[in-house]
């Protein structure tokens, strides 16, 4: 009786999922309520983790429930600590979600809902959560080992090399793009810069409250955090207002750029309790709230789809990034599909805290749905805005004009009316001086998010609250993510150079952490310029390298778990991570071919680099000083994108032909199918009540 | 249905705790056999230093 009543479920579930699904896909010319997105996520979750993730955990790892995790066989109460599977959820959940499933919709929004909703939905079931669930799984039978030695160990020395790289490339890359988006929302914007300034302070006042005032107290020290930064959300707009006190905080993109580069390298250098760790609680604190209310703005609001399913930006001729929708939108959206960073977070903290192997899938498949549900609520977010304003706001000068009527008629004249008085009034409602050329997606996250608050709590009135609100959200995630990015970069650089010159891998030697933390900062700041001085906004040269690194990290994460499950003599379900490597490399490498030698200036690095030569060398008029020291500069910029893009793919390439040639030696029996797996210890936790008290307490 | 609200809302402290490195702390005082105090505390971020600086944040 109780099967048959769970087949009805489920078949309706599935039903009621694929009836969603349809509804999305085949609506064209008419409006759709965001409701369809989050029935057809929901459903799609559902079905995925009931079914393919209790398939993969069955057939494919065999999860062994009286197998003892290193969070019990290594306890010792700092690093390996047996854990609720619900806490390890929400300090994984809280680990993997940051700005990137926020920014990756909102960009990808220009093609419509319709690609960027399917491949969050099917990238995330089918890929994403099966990444982050088997290499956390490979890393619980390895003693907690990261990718990087798990590749080292189960491809070789070059695959080990090869995500090292990847993993300094993508955290150089990532740091550079995100404090991009940072700079594109603040510039201009006094009650912007204001609330994200006080920041700094609240957080050291946090550190030196929870140092030596509340000792351990940190869930008081963020609220009382939270309540001061809310105080600076809601002072920003009498510091705009103030003619005296604006004229300090009106900043433009290059004095930004050199602030944020300096304190990223500051963050860097100074004691964690004081700026790293207070800041890391206040914007998780901040993070979980908002996701939280931003859902069930969601659902209380239900409200209307305003961009069509699918726009004719499809071709590949968007003002907001270059390129068509394949491959670009798969890698545009990383983080809320797959994102190889979560590899990172899958190998590091949280299979240290697990309890039991069966724990996984809740933690690995199902937070990073969670994630995923997360990227589809900024594309409603997106979405529900008018198309006019959107591409307004996400379009740089350099493709739509500088002056307000140039840009509305541009874009009115693409199918997408908006008038540049409802652009002032916009801007005025969320107060800001204008919305044009804020390219990013934090600026049209953000009033798409205002106008879902808006509507719920507060009303119209609340909007300029709302929109600084959602801009120091998505600020302080930045922010959070270039402390510890830095650290975490400067860390692995200084592990590199250790092995040359032994002074420097001492984390404690002042030398070291100045130089690594200024090479690290150095790169990162370099990224971060290029994008400032970029004419068409930088974005749409960055993110896609950002997202073509993060992707091609995830290549590394699938052939580490494909090379396991041969070795653990299951190469019959290898489809289930050799399915999203596949798909991962066409979509990497055929975007890297575009970006690299695509004949259109817009797409391709060295295409647009010959057209700056060719005005360099053009004869009349010839240009002026200034600028052909400028246009030196984006030559050098586009020659060495290209550059660092084929050294990834090159890197990538081989790391994936070695794990073939070890897949085809130990098919062919040439080898023999070894893993590094700890060996098998049972567990004490079922047999001791104790213990197994202590696991969930 | 008050108990179930009750161990809900134990379990949302917990992961909140967990999170924010309260439990972490718990654990140390326990370990070291010390009670709560700014030397204690000091001495906790001393050891979670390591730990805390080479934990990643996703994008």
């Amino acid at each position: 009786m109780r099967s048959i009543t769970s087949v009805l479920v489920w078949s309706c579930v599935a039903a009621l999922g694929m009836f969603s699904v349809a509804a999305i896909a085949i609506h064209r010319g008419e409006q759709i309520n965001a409701m369809w997105l989050v029935l057809a996520a929901v459903c799609s979750y559902a079905v995925g983790y009931r079914f393919y993730s209790k398939f993969i955990a069955a057939k494919v790892l065999a999860l062994d429930p009286r197998r003892a995790t290193p969070a019990e066989r290594l306890e010792n109460g700092r690093d390996f600590v047996p854990t609720n599977k619900w806490v390890v959820f929400g300090h994984h959940f809280a680990a993997i979600a940051g700005p990137g499933p926020l920014v990756g919709p909102v960009l990808a929004a220009q093609f419509g809902y319709l690609p960027g909703t399917i491949w969050i939905l099917v990238g995330a079931v089918l890929g994403g959560c099966v990444q982050d669930f088997v290499i956390l799984l490979f890393s619980i039978r390895r003693d907690g080992k990261s990718l990087s030695q798990m590749a080292k160990e189960e491809i070789g020395p070059l695959g080990g090399f090869v995500a090292f790289v990847a993993v300094i490339s993508i955290i150089v890359i990532l740091l550079g793009v995100v404090a991009l988006v940072v700079v594109n929302a603040l510039k201009d914007s006094p009650w912007g810069t204001f609330t994200i300034a006080m920041t700094i302070p609240i957080a050291l006042f946090m550190g030196v409250y929870l140092r030596y005032w509340r000792p351990g107290k940190v869930l008081e020290t963020s609220v009382l955090g939270f309540v001061l930064v809310m105080m600076a959300v809601v002072g920003g707009q009498w510091v705009a207002r103030a003619p005296q006190m604006a004229h300090y905080f009106t900043l433009s993109a290059y004095w930004l750029a050199a602030l944020i580069i300096v304190y990223g390298f500051a963050a860097s250098v100074v004691p964690v309790w004081l700026l790293l760790a207070p800041r890391d609680y206040l914007s998780t604190f901040v993070k979980l709230g908002t996701i939280f209310i931003l859902a069930v703005g969601i659902i209380a609001i239900r409200p209307t789809l305003h961009m069509p399913a699918l726009t004719r930006f499809i071709d590949g001729t968007g003002p907001v990034f270059a390129g068509s929708v394949f491959p670009f939108a798969f890698i545009t959206i990383a983080c809320g599909a797959i994102s190889g960073f979560h590899s990172l977070i899958s190998s590091g903290t949280t299979p240290k805290l697990i309890t039991r192997e069966t724990e996984t899938p809740m933690v690995g498949y199902g937070a990073m749905m969670a994630e995923s549900f997360v990227a589809i609520m900024a594309m409603i977010a997106a979405c529900t805005m008018q198309p006019g304003q959107y591409f307004a706001i996400n379009s740089p000068a350099g493709i739509v004009g500088k002056a307000p009527e140039v840009a509305a008629n541009t874009i009115t004249s693409w199918g997408f009316p908006v008038l540049s008085s409802d652009m002032a009034s916009l801007a005025k409602a969320v107060g800001e001086q204008t919305l044009y050329n804020r390219t990013g997606g934090a600026p049209a996250f953000a009033v798409g998010m205002a106008q879902i608050f808006a509507h719920s709590l507060g009303g119209e009135t609340l909007m300029a609250i709302w929109y600084h609100f959602a801009i120091m959200f998505e600020a302080l995630f930045i922010l959070t993510i270039l402390d510890a990015g830095s650290r975490v970069g400067r860390f692995m650089l200084q592990d590199a150079l250790g092995h040359l010159w032994q002074p420097l891998g001492r984390t404690s030697w002042y030398p070291s952490i100045v130089a690594t933390s200024g090479l690290i900062v150095g790169s990162w700041g370099y990224f971060l310029w290029q994008g400032v001085k970029d004419p068409l906004g930088g974005i749409n040269s960055l993110w896609p390298l950002f997202g073509i690194a993060n992707q091609l990290l995830a290549i590394v994460a699938f052939c580490v778990a494909t090379t396991i499950i041969i070795k653990m003599n299951k190469a019959r379900f290898t489809w289930i991570t050799l399915a999203p490597l596949a798909w991962l490399v066409a979509v990497t490498f055929t975007a890297s071919y575009h970006k690299i030698f695509n004949s259109n200036p817009r797409i391709g690095f060295l295409s647009h680099a010959q057209t700056l030569v060719r005005e360099l060398n053009g004869t009349a008029p010839a240009p002026t000083a200034a600028r052909t020291h400028e246009l030196a500069r984006l030559i050098f910029n586009d020659r060495l994108d290209a550059v660092v893009t084929a050294v990834l793919v090159f890197l990538v390439a081989l790391t994936v032909a070695d794990s073939a040639w070890q897949w085809f030696r130990v098919l062919s029996g040439g080898k023999a199918a070894e893993t590094k797996e700890a060996p098998f210890v049972p567990t004490r936790l079922g047999a001791s009540p104790e213990l197994a008290h202590k696991a969930v307490s | 249905m008050r108990e179930r609200i009750h161990n809900v809302w134990q379990l949302l402290v917990a992961t909140l705790r967990e999170i924010f490195d309260e439990n972490a702390y718990s654990r140390f005082l326990a370990r070291e056999g010390m009670a709560s105090s700014r030397m204690a505390y000091a001495a906790f971020l001393r050891e979670r230093e390591a730990v805390v600086q080479r934990r990643p944040r996703c994008c």
